[in-house]
């Protein structure tokens, strides 16, 4: 699997660091935050962002996306985790379609593809029913009656959940919480009755929601019980292409601090001339580069549909679940006093890193995963 | 058929033919073959070995026909390792020749120094070490004293060089000297080569910790140096002596290939050792910390391998790695010392036994590698000079 960007990827890198850095700066975050958008990201710009063919990057043509891979997804998320740029992308077109391209029948994917891809629709996966990530964690239940499936129970820390226009609800048919088995995939509209969703602002100024289900009417995505094929499938997806989105902003955080090391003076010299700091930014330097190394060769293995892509996300989430925090963590303490304040953007790294590391699992899971998959 | 995949088969059928059994088992510290007139093949196979493929240059693959070297290119080397690798072949003959001085005189050395030196590192004739370090210049290296003078016809050296690894078997050393002590600290260097057969040149082994000599202290006492061996400008050694380093860095971290097997490898896997000594219970290591620690390594180690591989495909495809050496060097070393701390940890006192008779051969082997494992962040630059230079040359912090 190749660990090196082919020239189409650098070009698009390229188009997207200039559009971020243009369009969704950091300075945008923070109006939307100080604004108190409802949406909590700009239409304006989702609406460019879907011209640009964004949100059809991973969509196979046939369905009216760019067929792009994953690798060409991540690298529009590295860019995007630089200017932590608020959009739907991730639900929508990471989780949402990773859904319904993996779980949907032809009916649904010829539907509902090619409105993600023209940005009508936005997408929202509804999983965890615990502060901590558990993929196959629901005990929310699920019924048939007539031709519908009916759920019951309530969500929590669904991903863009309170923008989207439909949500795919991981429930239970049969067994307990923590089976593998009898977990179903049920489609419902987020307008639909019963559906009660509470908006949950997080600390790094994204969103979340948590929602309330009662005896809400759905469609079947996938096969009934069978949910965890479709589902293991998307989170990987989704833990890859996060770890890319990680992998932009800790290099963004990481290299804003080492340029405050060069200007920063204290006791007459810059404070990167001590060697107290050199150290623990050279190390830093480290980790950064191996987080580079593991999510290219965890997008290659998901464009190349590998044997191991499993094993590579784990990889990949918990070491960039921990470079990030560790480089966020250092930044605001390289900066000092000022890395404490709202006005300077340092401690925005820190608060969507804690997001991200907590979002599909944080390290001790991905480590305990690994492992298992490894035999040990 | 590609000219690459017919050169795959032909390289595989030659390996099975002639590779011995004995040289595809694992191989132990002391089974390293480092060559030179000192050398003992307690195997003979090794020897039949070595010489089958010094016969074809495949003991330096890639360096030029010309010069002894195998002539391969960077995807036939690769293929050559792979297949080596396949059937667990041994890598027939390591050491300073091949990892160190050969590139360097490949990169700064004249064609007479190339003609003379490089064949009989190839065949395994002459072993090399690494005059370097001195009492006084350690980490500080190039305030180095060992003075070199103009004798007219040859150059004279007086002085001692210390932690000149395996001095006591090599046949030749090159050596970092002072050449004007006038001059500013890295102004007066010049790197020589001088040969060890002269009863001006004397070697004491010294006693480490592990118990083994692995390192000797070299005296020079008006020792002769021809001097068609001064490698590089007079007075500009220190340039010379900074390419060996990193040629140096790159073999200690495991960059450089020479066989991609992990260098502890017949020590055993961690989860391995781990459930054989701990235990398991549905499947897990029965300890969660002892766990965690062995995964916390081993998925550093294989985020590390993926880094030395995307290093090796940017150089290929035109980038510069420009993180390379210090990265490998000092990540790569201490993710060893930490493999050994563990495997300490997961098997108790019997990784602590001393006598070679109560503790089977892995035990005993064990401890005197984790002891050697200690020198991995020290020599070739020690940890701390390779954050220095990370510092320094990567990230552009001040001085």
């Amino acid at each position: 699997m190749p660990l090196v960007l082919n020239e189409e990827q650098n070009m698009l890198k390229d188009a997207a660091k200039d559009f971020c850095k243009n369009n969704m700066p950091i300075s945008q975050m923070r109006k939307l935050r100080d604004d108190k958008s409802e949406a909590g990201f700009d239409r304006d710009t989702w609406a460019q962002m879907v011209e640009l063919g964004w949100a059809g990057i991973t969509i196979p043509e046939d369905f009216g996306g760019l067929g792009f891979g994953y690798t060409g997804m991540g690298v529009v998320m590295e860019e995007c985790g630089r200017t932590l740029a608020c959009s739907p992308l991730f639900a929508t077109a990471a989780l949402g379609a990773g859904c319904i391209l993996h779980g949907g029948n032809d009916e649904q994917k010829n539907e509902l593809l090619p409105k993600v891809a023209s940005g009508e629709l936005l997408l929202a996966l509804a999983l965890e029913e615990t502060p901590h990530h558990s993929p196959y964690g629901a005990e929310m239940a699920v019924e048939q009656a007539g031709g519908s499936y009916v759920v019951s129970g309530s969500k929590k820390f669904v991903l863009d959940g309170h923008v989207a226009n439909k949500i795919i609800v991981v429930a239970r048919s049969s067994g307990k919480a923590g089976d593998r088995d009898g977990l179903t995939l049920v489609l419902v509209d987020s307008g639909a009755d019963g559906v009660g969703v509470t908006r949950t602002i997080m600390a790094d100024s994204r969103n979340a929601a948590n929602i309330e289900f009662s005896k809400v009417q759905g469609e079947l995505l996938g096969e009934e019980g069978k949910g965890a094929d479709v589902l293991d499938q998307v989170l990987d997806i989704g833990r890859i292409l996060l770890s890319s989105e990680m992998l932009g902003g800790l290099q963004e955080c990481f290299e804003r601090t080492v340029e405050y090391l060069k200007v920063r003076e204290q006791f007459g010299v810059p404070i990167g001339s001590f060697q107290a700091l050199k150290h623990r930014a050279a190390q830093m330097f480290c980790e950064v580069e191996l987080s580079k190394s593991v999510v290219l060769e965890a997008l290659s293995a998901l464009d190349e549909s590998s044997d191991d892509v499993a094993e590579l996300s784990s990889l990949a989430k918990a070491r960039l679940n921990d470079t990030y925090n560790l480089v966020s963590s250092e930044g605001v303490q390289m900066h000092g006093g000022i890395g404490m304040t709202d006005e300077y953007e340092i401690g925005f790294f820190m608060k969507r890193s804690r997001v991200c590391e907590h979002a599909l699992g944080n390290s001790a899971f991905h480590r305990d995963r690994y492992g298992v998959l490894q035999g040990y | 058929m590609s000219d690459l995949e017919s050169f795959r088969s032909a390289t595989r059928d030659w390996l099975e033919a002639n590779c011995p059994a004995s040289m595809r088992l694992p191989e132990r510290e002391e089974d390293m073959i480092g060559g030179g007139t000192r050398q003992v093949y307690r195997n003979p196979d090794a020897k039949v070995w070595l010489d089958k493929m010094a016969g074809r240059g495949w003991t330096a693959p890639a360096w030029p026909t010309e010069y002894g070297g195998g002539g391969l290119s960077s995807a036939e080397h690769g293929i050559l390792q792979d297949e080596m690798m396949n059937i667990g072949a041994r890598t027939p003959i390591s050491g300073m020749g091949f990892s160190m001085i050969g590139p360097t005189l490949l990169d700064y050395g004249t064609e007479e120094q190339k003609q003379t030196h490089l064949p009989k590192i190839v065949s395994g004739e002459i072993r090399w070490c690494q005059g370097y370090s001195e009492p006084g210049a350690g980490s500080d290296l190039a305030s180095l004293q060992t003075r070199c003078e103009d004798r007219g016809d040859f150059f004279q050296v007086n002085g001692q060089k210390i932690w000149t690894s395996g001095a006591q078997y090599a046949d030749w050393i090159f050596t970092l000297v002072r050449t004007d002590p006038k001059a500013s600290k890295h102004d007066g260097i010049s790197f020589v080569l001088i040969d060890m057969a002269q009863e001006a040149v004397s070697v004491k082994p010294i006693k480490l910790i592990s118990g083994n000599s692995p390192f000797c202290e070299t005296f020079f006492d008006n020792a002769r140096c021809e001097k068609f061996n001064l490698v590089g400008q007079l007075n500009r050694g220190w340039t010379v002596g900074k390419r060996l380093l990193q040629h140096e860095r790159s073999s200690i971290s495991g960059l450089s290939g020479g066989g991609r097997r992990g260098r502890y490898d017949a020590l055993g896997q961690l989860p391995e050792i781990a459930k054989q000594y701990i235990g398991e219970v549905n499947g897990r290591i029965d300890s969660p910390a002892l766990r965690e620690d062995v995964l916390i390594n081993q998925m550093n180690q294989r985020a590390f391998s993926l880094t030395q591989r995307r290093s090796m495909e940017e150089s290929q495809s035109g980038g510069t790695p420009t993180f390379a050496t210090s990265l490998f060097k000092y990540f790569g070393s201490e993710l060893g010392k930490k493999r050994l701390e563990i495997q300490l940890e997961l098997m108790g006192t019997q990784s602590l036994g001393w006598d070679r008779q109560s503790f089977d051969d892995l035990e005993s082997a064990l401890t005197r590698t984790w002891l050697r494992s200690k020198a991995g962040t020290i020599a070739g630059g020690s940890s701390e000079i390779q954050l220095n230079i990370i510092a320094k040359r990567v990230l552009g912090l001040p001085d």
